[in-house]
């Protein structure tokens, strides 16, 4: 991972572009992004559902959950410079915010099933408010923010940055993994909380369920990747850009770089837990093995493979990652794993700046050829 | 330049032999379904475990074993006249991938049943698959009981077959203490309440009850618990490398079988090979079968399965138990004459069968399997001695409802 770190301030290709506000281009290429977006639209929201059926589109649905945490990753990490490798714990705040949600629905006043067998005897004080779906649905966001705001007030304060912070951010994900399986009676201990049969009154097998649930996540996936976009156009973008590429320049310049970075973790992590929610009615089921470590490093190699410099390129990333894992598995049974790692080597060795940045290289190349010509 | 363009080429040659990897495999399943459709002369079968991640160790032997009954079945001419074909799906010792998987051997390969799971945990996230779907599991480990499923068969012990007659051949040999220690999860916390009840009911004396994360292997302050508070036996329900650590640190401990004895109910052939024999030898254990146990269908299991995979490999009870779930699903078949999941279920109630383990019977209540119990001691050579049995096969009583004192358990 960190071995293709050294060029993100190093590059010259890339740093003045993000410097200094680009020229306006011509009026066919502004329209490409959007046409772009349009397209990529209209065929997660229209042909996905027409043409996959419903095991595969339950399977994209989750892929969408995973994009969203990489959409987060892509934000934190490749325009902030912030390597989060512990996204897993937010990711988890927000799947078991859901998933108590679903499981005391389910128990209808009982206790839940997993409390019976570990000799739990009162429902816990810390379940009682996720009775509610509209409570459980902030908790999911303002839960994973708080703790990221929190852990990045402490953290960027003290001027605590790259190798440390992402330990830190790890060893938070190791953590909770250990108190998740710890606490059996509270959270279901390795077993996470499983069988669901029922959101907001729909039948959660039903093909039907399950569709509306992909267009669910396919529309918040997108409507927050415009935001983030327009995030990285505002002001603030153009500041996050500059901690990245120049953190001490930037607190002589007088701004507050702790408060930008804070600001930038808590909503990559706002959105991991917002992925976690939806993740949850999806898959039907939440475990700490999802949010450990290996879970999160995955994600960050995802978005490493799509490109962490490009939004775009983050959410591909993610769903690439995920069907090669689906089809790599399905095909080979027993040697899948040699085959995902390949890829992941394959793609950062030919493309550093990942599948996303195939496309700025091919621009460059296109144009020193005019040049020459 | 020139580097940089072949970059890009190889690069896209990568995406759309990748791209156009994705856009087959749909197609190609598309063909499968329509054949299984079609009625041709086959029925699938999905086998689901991990076969990477922690829990590969175990569970390959287990597919292992199911592999050869599959292939044993094809070639004694197959089912209904038609073969089984294995698709074989990795389970990676996640248990959201168990669902997933499990999902697709539904929904995608139409297998008439699922052989798969190890941990209650990847049980339990299948078992909402399995009921949604009105499919078929075999599910082929000893377990923590209180559960019964209608669409899963349980072939491994439940804890009246296992947990309780190892405690009362403690209490026959005249075991008045014991101390608990445990692996920190579902199946030895269950296990661990089972017996305290037991022990209450039994004039028992419970000295300590210790849980370590899966996983851990510092048992230093653990074992010096146990030293301490003198127990007649240890009953242990440590799961998977933590026992390696475990059994070592209690015989440098100066800890002997003779003076102390533990009872292990996670620990079988191929763990010994792990734990090291010398740790480990004359410490008991308590399972239906041992590769050591005698009669003619175990003797022809274990030929067969050291013919097919090496004659150094063992054979272990999870394993007999995946080879007997294939066996007793492909005898209810026959009889239903179809495989048809409600038709197979009602088939399946009263089935008996000559297995390694002796006779196993299914019991269509609770779907789960009249067993023999049996506590063995582990000897010099690896191999596991039989000192007790219950006689005759036990019916399975998975929620302990014969018990008078497990009456507040449930």
């Amino acid at each position: 991972m960190t071995a293709t770190t050294p060029q993100t301030p190093a590059t010259p290709a890339t740093a003045p572009r993000f410097a200094a506000p680009p020229p306006a281009p011509p009026w066919w290429a502004r329209l490409g992004g959007p046409a772009a977006f349009t397209a990529v639209a209209l065929l997660a929201l229209v042909a996905a559902p027409l043409l996959l059926e419903p095991f595969r589109l339950n399977l994209l649905a989750k892929y969408l959950c995973y994009a969203i945490v990489g959409l987060g990753i892509g934000l934190a990490w490749g325009q902030g410079g912030m390597l989060v490798i512990g996204q897993g714990v937010f990711f988890g705040l927000g799947g078991y915010a859901m998933g108590m949600y679903l499981k005391l629905h389910e128990a209808g006043g009982d206790l839940p099933d997993f409390m019976v067998w570990s000799g739990v005897e009162r429902l816990p004080a810390l379940w009682a408010p996720f009775a509610s779906p509209a409570f459980s649905l902030v908790f999911a966001v303002a839960g994973p923010m708080a703790l990221a705001g929190l852990l990045g007030t402490l953290v960027f304060r003290r001027r605590v940055r790259g190798a440390y912070f992402a330990i830190l951010t790890q060893a938070l994900a190791a953590a909770t993994v250990i108190l998740l399986v710890g606490r059996q009676g509270l959270t279901g201990g390795t077993n996470g909380l499983t069988n669901f049969f029922e959101l907001f009154g729909q039948d959660l097998a039903a093909d039907g369920t399950q569709r509306g649930l992909y267009l669910v996540v396919a529309v918040v996936l997108g409507v927050l990747y415009l935001g983030a976009r327009q995030l990285l156009r505002s002001r603030f973008g153009r500041l996050l850009i500059a901690v990245r590429d120049g953190e001490d320049r930037v607190r002589f310049l007088g701004y507050d770089p702790a408060t930008v970075k804070t600001l930038t973790f808590a909503v990559s992590a706002g959105m991991a837990g917002l992925a976690g929610a939806l993740f949850v009615p999806v898959v039907g089921i939440i475990s700490p093995a999802l949010l450990g470590v290996v879970p999160s490093l995955e994600l960050v190699v995802a978005v490493a493979v799509g490109g962490r410099f490009s939004l775009a390129g983050a959410i591909l990333g993610a769903v690439v990652m995920g069907q090669a894992r689906t089809t790599f598995s399905e095909q080979f049974a027993d040697g899948w794993l040699y085959l995902q790692g390949a890829l992941f080597i394959v793609v950062m060795t030919l493309a550093p700046r990942g599948l996303a940045g195939l496309a700025g290289t091919a621009r460059e190349m296109w144009s020193s050829r005019r040049a020459r010509a | 330049m020139r580097k940089s363009a072949w970059r890009i080429g190889a690069a896209i040659a990568l995406i759309s032999a990748g791209i156009t990897g994705c856009g087959a495999s749909p197609a190609g399943t598309a063909g499968d379904a329509a054949s299984v459709a079609g009625g041709a002369d086959t029925i699938k079968v999905g086998l689901l475990h991990s076969l990477s991640g922690t829990m590969a160790i175990s569970e390959v032997t287990v597919r292992d074993a199911e592999m050869l009954a599959v292939e044993e079945i094809n070639a004694a001419g197959g089912v209904l006249g038609k073969k089984l074909v294995p698709v074989v799906e990795d389970g990676a010792s996640d248990w959201p991938t168990f669902a997933e998987k499990a999902t697709k051997l539904i929904a995608r390969d139409r297998v008439a049943t699922v052989f798969g799971g190890w941990t209650s945990a990847s049980r339990k996230a299948m078992l909402p698959v399995f009921e949604k779907r009105k499919a078929l599991l075999w599910y082929p480990v000893q377990y923590e009981g209180l559960e019964s499923s209608p669409n899963i068969f349980y072939t491994g012990a439940t804890t009246n077959q296992q947990i309780v007659p190892a405690l009362d051949y403690l209490k026959e040999q005249g075991k008045k203490s014991v101390f608990l220690v445990g692996s920190d999860y579902v199946f030895p916390r269950t296990a661990n309440k089972i017996i305290k009840a037991y022990a209450a009911a039994n004039g028992m004396k419970v000295l300590g009850e210790e849980y370590t994360p899966l996983g851990h292997t510092e048992y230093g302050t653990l074992v010096n618990k146990v030293v301490q508070a003198r127990p007649d036996a240890v009953f242990n329900t440590l799961n998977g490398d933590s026992n390696v650590a475990f059994f070592k640190q209690l015989k440098s401990a100066g800890v002997t079988a003779k003076d102390m004895p533990v009872m292990s109910v996670s620990v079988a052939e191929e763990e010994v090979k792990g734990i090291g024999v010398d740790n480990i030898a004359g410490h008991l254990v308590a399972w239906n079968y041992y590769q050591t146990t005698k009669n003619a269908a175990n003797d022809k299991f274990v030929a067969a399965f050291k013919a097919r995979y090496g004659a150094d490999r063992v054979t272990s009870d999870p394993m007999e138990a995946g080879y007997n779930a294939v066996y007793l699903w492909a005898e209810a078949v026959k009889k239903a004459g179809s495989t048809d999941v409600e038709a197979v279920k009602k088939a399946a109630g009263g089935i008996a069968l000559d297995r390694p383990e002796g006779q196993v019977t299914i019991d269509g209540d609770n779907q789960h399997m009249f067993k023999t119990a049996r506590i063995g001691e582990v000897e010099p050579d690896g191999q596991i001695k039989e000192v007790w049995n219950s006689g005759k096969p036990i019916k399975p009583d998975p929620y302990l409802r014969t018990y008078s004192w497990a009456g507040g358990l449930v």
